[in-house]
């Protein structure tokens, strides 16, 4: 659909656009985010200015740009898809060559009040990106092959980018955020059921090799991914984190020790309690209760999301809407395995919680992008 | 291009099938991760609330106070002082070098002393305290508070440490603790924790170790909060332990003070025992050493000059050494053969100077022969041929089993280090240990406490409280624990027929209070006082042949240590026998002139308050008696004589 065939006298105009705005979403992000001040006044031991102010500020900063995005037409933001790729794109491509040689091997630019990762850009231009191809594309061709390996290279060409900083966390995000993008805009399941059997068979092929003459890999290499697969081998070392994380969690109980009475996260046995691990410190402060709560709030997120996506016509908004839920939900899914000892340590950040500005900014200007669609979406 | 109507429609559909599957695939992993959630902190919730307090919770022992050591009427001879030391920690100090510099400038250290802790402190995490001076006095101690604001991180305690105000007397008895060792925990099975506690300290010899368990007491402990790094963040309960119980000796440390001071430089020991209970009054090894230093780290001259003094100041020669008792041992002799028959307090032995068995000549000491002897006299005059004649027809066997039913060739069971068995050879004895026959020369020089025979002071003062009471007296060193009597029974009378016991004792009368005794010159003329005895010289050396014939040469021609021991036993009342005592000065030539007069001032001062009286002694005597006494370095000076102790 172009813009010309919105019925433009139906959508809201003006400041009615604040009426119009999924409510419930900007109220449950809120939500979340609040939780994130509470735990990290907790974490700096009850001193709001170590984290909990400036996070508190960088969120009021990311609500104010998430209504200004909001505000703008969802037309407007398809237009500027493929130019915003192109700057993220071209960003990436200035840190990864020249970051090196000027400016002291940084991974971001700093805009002053704000350390822009280019990396963080990609994950929702990349989703727009993906969005305005499959809504320009003839959805009769989306499996043609020669159709398909377009958004594959929009992908992997950042991507590789990414993995080269080196930032394996960010990048596994990318690629499944772009593979659901592809996936919901119809792309024949054959395509995704080759690439997960030609994956799950080359690590099956890289372990089943393993103590025969023609193994893939060096002898220190398994032994390396066997620490990678099961922290308990290496207590001390590389486990220690992801044990430490899981006695945080499971002491909690079902109520918690109460706020400000985690010992683990107290006595400094947890790693990266304010970035990744900050779970941790909620589980045991709260217990099953508090932990469960969170993860009830968050499924509302997405199944608003989702629910938005569903409601609206428009191809583009709602595979943007897909892309951004399916964004959120890959942080929160691979963050909470990990603390939780379901999958190995990938430095990836709880959406919300962990401490960080510029992701923090990144999605709620990702919601910005959600709102935008709801309010525009066709009627 | 423009799709038509239903192709929209149609790929509508398709998005909403697919966003459809998705949320179902987002909704079954959040289900996924809740019920990992569940199973982490509900079901496995108490196995993670447990390792999550051990993480927390440290548990650390708090030493307890170690028991005292006091003599027989509460003297301290071990007690616990104040410790005033100074402690440094990196974090505070910030410049630790610069802190330690202006440490040295208000008390003394020595600038390896301040590299040493500078790299201790550097060497471990910023907050481990670490001791940069101990044994402060007040004054140096009270600069430091009041230099505090000048030096960040240094921080005054007070700790316990162990003290031994009588140093030198009780150096080889009470011994002195150090820190544990690894050598201290090998073979432990199940090691005391305390032991595990930094420069613990526990008993290294003598009563400190071997009275250890009762004296450490038990641990209290104190449960802490502690972060990932170790930091202690607080404490949260605290349980006192108890300390360990005081240990009274027998020992009187006035009269071990007399004695070790009586012994002067000489290389020798006395024991004192209280014959009616076995009591161990005096126990003194000459010289000693400050049992002071080795609890601060002796110093390695220190050390040396106590390793290289040929009088061997380490060694406890009251119960350690091991000495041919020489003719002090000839009571055993005639004990045996009165028992056997093979003589009486009648029986006649004609002394010619000399006695022949096979081709070998034993000579007598005096040369020219005593003539005819009887019991009295052979013991009164030391007649060596009386003792090789009734010897030899016991045999060894019957003077090894008298020997034992002394007290001699054992060991006895008191809370010192290195105790020797001695020796008390017989036939079996020697088939085993040098794989020969027992000859008949051998059962000559046993006679007369030569040859195999080894005994230590403790040992001889044991045989002659036996002889003198007439009851197998064992020697103890314990008298109270915790305030509580250590309970002695009366010892068992000994088989041996009293007039044979009377007749050796009025033998040993002889040997000091009659004017041929060899001991004749340290009588003690109170008679409620009087002295029994026994002289004895050793040989430390084999006579050569040439010797022999051409007579031995005097001990005053040869170097010290191949002189012969002088050696005396002794009891005293004679008539109501209360203390026995032995007395060996190594290479001091004949045992009347060098170990008896020893004996009797110590025995005298046993029986006394205060210095021995002037009375007791020897009209002749007596000049040179206060000259010698009041130049004794006694450590609390006596003012005045005062009269006998009463009777207990």
């Amino acid at each position: 659909m172009s813009f010309l065939e919105y019925k433009l006298k139906l959508a809201p105009t003006g400041l009615s656009k604040i009426l119009h705005l999924n409510w419930p979403l900007v109220i449950l992000v809120t939500a979340v985010a609040s939780i994130g001040f509470l735990m990290l006044y907790s974490i700096a031991g009850g001193n709001l200015d170590t984290w909990a102010r400036p996070q508190m500020e960088r969120f009021a900063a990311g609500m104010v740009l998430m209504f200004l995005v909001a505000m703008m037409p969802i037309w407007f933001w398809r237009s500027m898809s493929g130019a915003a790729y192109l700057v993220a794109f071209v960003l990436l491509l200035v840190v990864e060559f020249f970051g090196a040689v000027g400016m002291g091997a940084q991974r971001w630019i700093d805009l002053g009040f704000i350390r822009l990762q280019p990396s963080e850009m990609m994950k929702f231009t990349l989703v727009m990106a993906l969005a305005a191809y499959y809504d320009w594309l003839d959805p009769k061709r989306v499996s043609h092959p020669l159709y398909v390996l377009i958004p594959v290279l929009l992908i992997i060409t950042p991507t590789v980018l990414v993995l080269m900083q080196p930032n394996l966390g960010t990048s596994l995000m990318l690629i499944l955020a772009g593979a659901t993008v592809m996936f919901a805009a119809g792309v024949s399941l054959w395509y995704f059921a080759a690439v997960s059997s030609l994956g799950v068979g080359a690590i099956a092929g890289v372990f089943l090799t393993r103590g025969t003459p023609w193994q893939f890999l060096h002898d220190y290499q398994y032994t390396r991914i066997d620490t990678f697969l099961d922290p308990t081998s290496d207590p001390l070392g590389a486990g220690y984190n992801i044990i430490q994380a899981q006695i945080a969690l499971g002491s909690g109980g079902w109520s918690g020790k109460g706020f400000m009475q985690g010992t683990q996260s107290r006595l400094n046995f947890l790693p990266e309690k304010h970035t990744d691990f900050i779970f941790t410190t909620l589980a045991e402060e709260f217990g099953f209760l508090g932990a469960f709560s969170l993860l009830i709030l968050y499924a509302l997120i997405i199944g608003f999301c989702l629910f938005a996506a569903l409601q609206n016509r428009d191809r583009f908004s709602a595979l943007l809407i897909i892309g951004v839920a399916a964004n959120f939900f890959f942080y929160i899914a691979v963050n909470l395995s990990m603390v939780m000892g379901l999958a190995p340590v990938v430095g990836v950040p709880l959406p919300l919680l962990s401490y960080g500005g510029s992701a923090m900014m990144v999605l709620l200007v990702g919601f910005g992008l959600v709102q935008s669609a709801h309010v525009h979406r066709p009627r | 291009m423009k799709p038509s109507a239903r192709q929209a429609e149609e790929s509508n559909r398709t998005l909403n099938r697919r966003a459809l599957l998705l949320g179902g695939g987002m909704g079954a992993m959040i289900a996924v991760l809740g019920g990992r959630m569940r199973y982490l902190q509900v079901d496995q919730a108490d196995a993670f609330q447990l390792l999550a307090e051990e993480n927390r919770i440290s548990i650390r022992l708090i030493p307890p106070g170690r028991g005292l050591i006091q003599d027989r009427n509460g003297k301290p001879i071990a007690a616990n002082e104040q410790n005033y030391r100074v402690v440094i920690t990196r974090e505070a100090a910030g410049d630790v070098d610069l802190v330690l510099r202006r440490l040295a400038t208000i008390i003394p250290m020595t600038a390896e002393e301040l590299a040493a802790t500078a790299e201790e402190v550097k060497s471990l995490s910023a907050f481990v305290p670490v001791t940069v001076a101990e044994r402060l006095n007040w004054t140096d101690f009270s600069k430091i508070a009041l230099n505090a604001p000048a030096l960040p991180g240094v921080v005054p305690e007070v700790g316990l440490s162990r003290r031994y105000p009588l140093d030198f007397d009780f150096a080889h008895v009470v011994g002195y603790v150090g820190p544990v060792s690894e050598k201290d925990l090998e073979g432990v099975e199940n090691p005391d924790p305390l032991l595990r506690i930094p420069k613990f300290q526990i008993g290294k010899i003598g009563v400190e170790k071997w009275m250890e368990d009762t004296l450490r007491g038990q641990a209290g402990a104190k449960r802490i909060e502690v972060n990932s790094a170790g930091r202690v963040m607080r404490e949260l309960e605290r349980q006192e332990g108890d300390p360990g119980a005081n240990i009274r000796l027998t020992i009187d440390a006035d009269v071990q003070n007399f004695a070790q001071a009586r012994l002067g430089e000489e290389s020798a020991a006395v024991v004192v025992i209280d014959v009616t209970n076995g009591d161990i009054i005096c126990c003194v090894s000459s010289p000693s050493f400050d049992p002071n230093l080795f609890v601060r780290g002796i110093s390695h001259t220190d050390y040396n000059a106590l390793t290289e003094n040929d009088h061997r100041p380490l060694a406890n020669k009251a119960v350690s050494g091991a000495y041919p008792p020489g003719s002090t041992f000839k009571m055993v002799t005639a004990l045996a053969a009165l028992e056997a028959g093979a003589t009486t307090e009648e029986t006649k032995v004609s002394c010619p100077g000399y006695i022949e068995f096979g081709d070998r000549r034993f000579h007598c000491w005096r040369r020219s022969g005593h003539g005819t002897v009887r019991l009295e006299r052979s013991l009164a005059e030391s007649c060596d041929v009386y003792y090789y004649d009734i010897a030899q027809k016991v045999g060894i066997e019957k003077i090894a089993e008298m020997g034992r039913k002394l007290g001699l060739g054992q060991r006895y069971d008191i809370p010192m280090s290195a105790l020797t068995e001695g020796n008390m050879p017989d036939k079996a004895w020697k088939l085993e240990k040098h794989k020969q026959d027992w000859r008949i020369g051998d059962t000559i020089n046993a006679s007369i406490g030569q040859g195999y025979v080894l005994a230590s002071p403790l040992q001889l003062a044991v045989m002659t409280a036996r002889i003198a009471s007439g009851r197998a007296v064992v020697p103890r060193l314990v008298r109270m624990v915790q305030d509580k009597d250590v309970p002695v029974a009366e010892a068992p009378v000994l088989d041996i027929p009293a007039e044979h016991l009377a007749a050796v004792r009025q033998g040993m009368n002889a040997v000091v209070n009659d004017d041929a005794g060899t001991a004749k010159g340290s009588r003690i003329v109170d008679p409620m006082m009087a002295m029994a005895g026994k002289t004895g010289t050793s040989q430390v050396r084999n006579i050569s042949a040439s010797e022999r014939d051409s007579g031995v040469i005097s001990n005053d021609d040869l170097p010290w240590e191949r002189r012969d021991h002088a050696l005396f036993v002794g009891f005293a009342p004679v008539d109501a026998p209360r203390y026995a005592v032995a007395v060996v000065v190594e290479h001091g030539g004949g045992g009347s002139v060098a170990a008896a007069p020893i004996a009797r001032d110590v025995i005298l001062r046993a029986m006394s308050h205060g210095l021995p009286s002037l009375e007791a002694y020897p009209a002749s005597q007596r000049g040179r008696i206060e000259t010698m006494l009041q130049e004794l370095p006694l450590r609390y000076p006596v003012t005045g004589m005062v009269p006998i102790r009463t009777k207990a």
